[in-house]
C-alpha cells in the first residue's frame, strides 16, 4: 500500500470516531452547578441582593467547586453575573438564551425548533444572540460552540445547558421542571 | 444568499473522493483542480463546480428543500478548504510529498465529516477563533467605592 493510502484509512477511522462523538453530544442538556431552582439548599431572601462580593471580570464557571461551596453559605445572587449586562428580560420562568453565529448552520434550525417551544410553552421565552457581539459573555460563560442553549430560569439563574441543535424532547425534558 | 443545504453536502462528498485519489495518486495536479473549485466555490458559490453538478443532476430528482441555509457558512468552510488544498498543491509539486499528505489528510478529515455527518469543522472553530484574537469588550462591573 502507498503511505497515501494508510493516511486515508486513519483519516477516515479517526473522523468516524470524532463525528459519532460529536453527533451524540449535539443538543445534550447538562445541569449548571449552583443554586437551582427546583431543590434549593437555603430559603431565597425575596430579591435584589445585589451587594453580594464581586466575581472580577465576571468570570463564570458557575460549575467549579470554590465557587459552589462559596454560594452555599451565603445567599444565592439573583441571577448570573455574565447575563446582567445584556438587558434581558428573564421576567418568564424560562428563557431560552441561544447563541448563534453567521457561520453556524445548525443555529437557524435551533432558532426555529426554540422559537416554535416557546411559543407553545407558557412561560417560556427564547432570545436569539449574536455570539461575535458578545464576545466578552461568551468568555465568562465558557461557550466555544454555537448554537449554545442556555435555559435560564426567572431568577436570572442558568439551569442548564446545551450545545449543538438539541431535539424537541431534550429541549422539553430540560424546561419540563421549570415551567 | 441561500443555498439548498443539501447541495454543499454534495460538494463535500466528491471532495472526500477527489481527496481520496490526491493522497492515493499524491498527484499535486489533481490537488490544484480541487484547489480551483475551492476558491471558485467561496468566491461565488453561484459558480461551484459540484455546485452546478448537484443542481443540473440531483436538485431535479430531490424535489424542493423544506429548508434553506445561508451561504456564508459554506463559503467560510471553502475558503479553510482553499487554505489546505494549495498547501497540499505546492507540497506534491515542489517534491515535498510529507506536507502535501499532511495538508490533503486535513482537508480530507473536514470534508469527509462534513459529508457524512454535516459537521462543518472550519464553523466550529470559527467562534474559538474569534474567541482567542478579538479582544473582549470591558463588561460593566459595580463600582466597589459606591457602596
Amino acid at each position: 500500500m502507498s503511505p497515501g493510502l494508510w493516511v486515508v484509512v486513519a483519516v477516515l477511522g479517526a473522523t468516524t470516531v470524532l463525528g459519532l462523538l460529536w453527533q451524540r453530544s449535539n443538543g445534550r442538556m447538562r445541569d449548571v452547578a449552583g443554586p437551582a431552582p427546583a431543590r434549593p439548599l437555603v430559603p431565597e431572601p425575596p430579591s435584589g441582593h445585589t451587594a453580594s462580593p464581586d466575581r472580577p471580570g465576571a468570570q463564570s464557571r458557575a460549575g467549579s467547586s470554590d465557587r459552589a461551596a462559596s454560594s452555599g453559605a451565603e445567599p444565592p445572587a439573583p441571577g448570573h453575573p455574565a447575563l446582567a449586562g445584556l438587558d434581558l428580560d428573564l421576567s418568564l420562568p424560562v428563557t431560552l438564551v441561544q447563541f448563534s453565529s453567521a457561520f453556524c448552520a445548525p443555529c437557524r434550525a435551533t432558532r426555529a425548533l426554540c422559537a416554535d417551544v416557546a411559543s407553545r410553552t407558557p412561560g417560556v421565552a427564547h432570545v436569539e444572540l449574536d455570539a461575535e457581539h458578545h464576545l466578552d459573555t461568551v468568555r465568562a460563560l465558557d461557550i466555544r460552540r454555537t448554537p449554545t442553549v442556555l435555559v435560564v430560569d426567572g431568577a436570572g439563574r442558568i439551569v442548564r445547558r446545551a450545545s449543538g441543535l438539541p431535539t424537541r424532547s431534550q429541549l422539553m425534558t430540560a424546561i419540563a421542571d421549570l415551567v | 444568499m441561500l443555498l439548498d443545504p443539501r447541495g454543499p453536502r454534495f460538494s463535500a462528498a466528491v471532495t472526500t473522493v477527489v481527496l481520496v485519489l490526491v493522497l492515493i495518486t499524491g498527484s499535486g495536479w489533481l490537488a490544484l483542480a480541487q484547489a480551483v473549485v475551492f476558491a471558485l466555490s467561496a468566491f461565488r458559490p453561484a459558480l461551484s463546480p459540484y455546485g452546478l453538478v448537484y443542481r443540473a443532476l440531483l436538485a431535479p430528482r430531490l424535489g424542493r428543500p423544506e429548508e434553506l441555509e445561508p451561504a456564508a457558512p459554506f463559503r467560510f468552510a471553502q475558503t479553510v478548504g482553499l487554505g489546505f488544498a494549495a498547501v497540499a498543491t505546492v507540497g506534491y509539486l515542489a517534491g515535498a510529498p510529507v506536507v502535501g499528505t499532511v495538508a490533503a489528510g486535513f482537508a480530507l478529515a473536514a470534508a469527509f465529516l462534513n459529508a457524512a455527518f454535516g459537521l462543518c469543522l472550519g464553523c466550529e472553530a470559527f467562534l474559538l477563533f474569534r474567541r482567542a484574537t478579538h479582544r473582549p469588550v470591558q463588561s460593566r462591573v459595580p463600582n466597589p467605592a459606591a457602596h
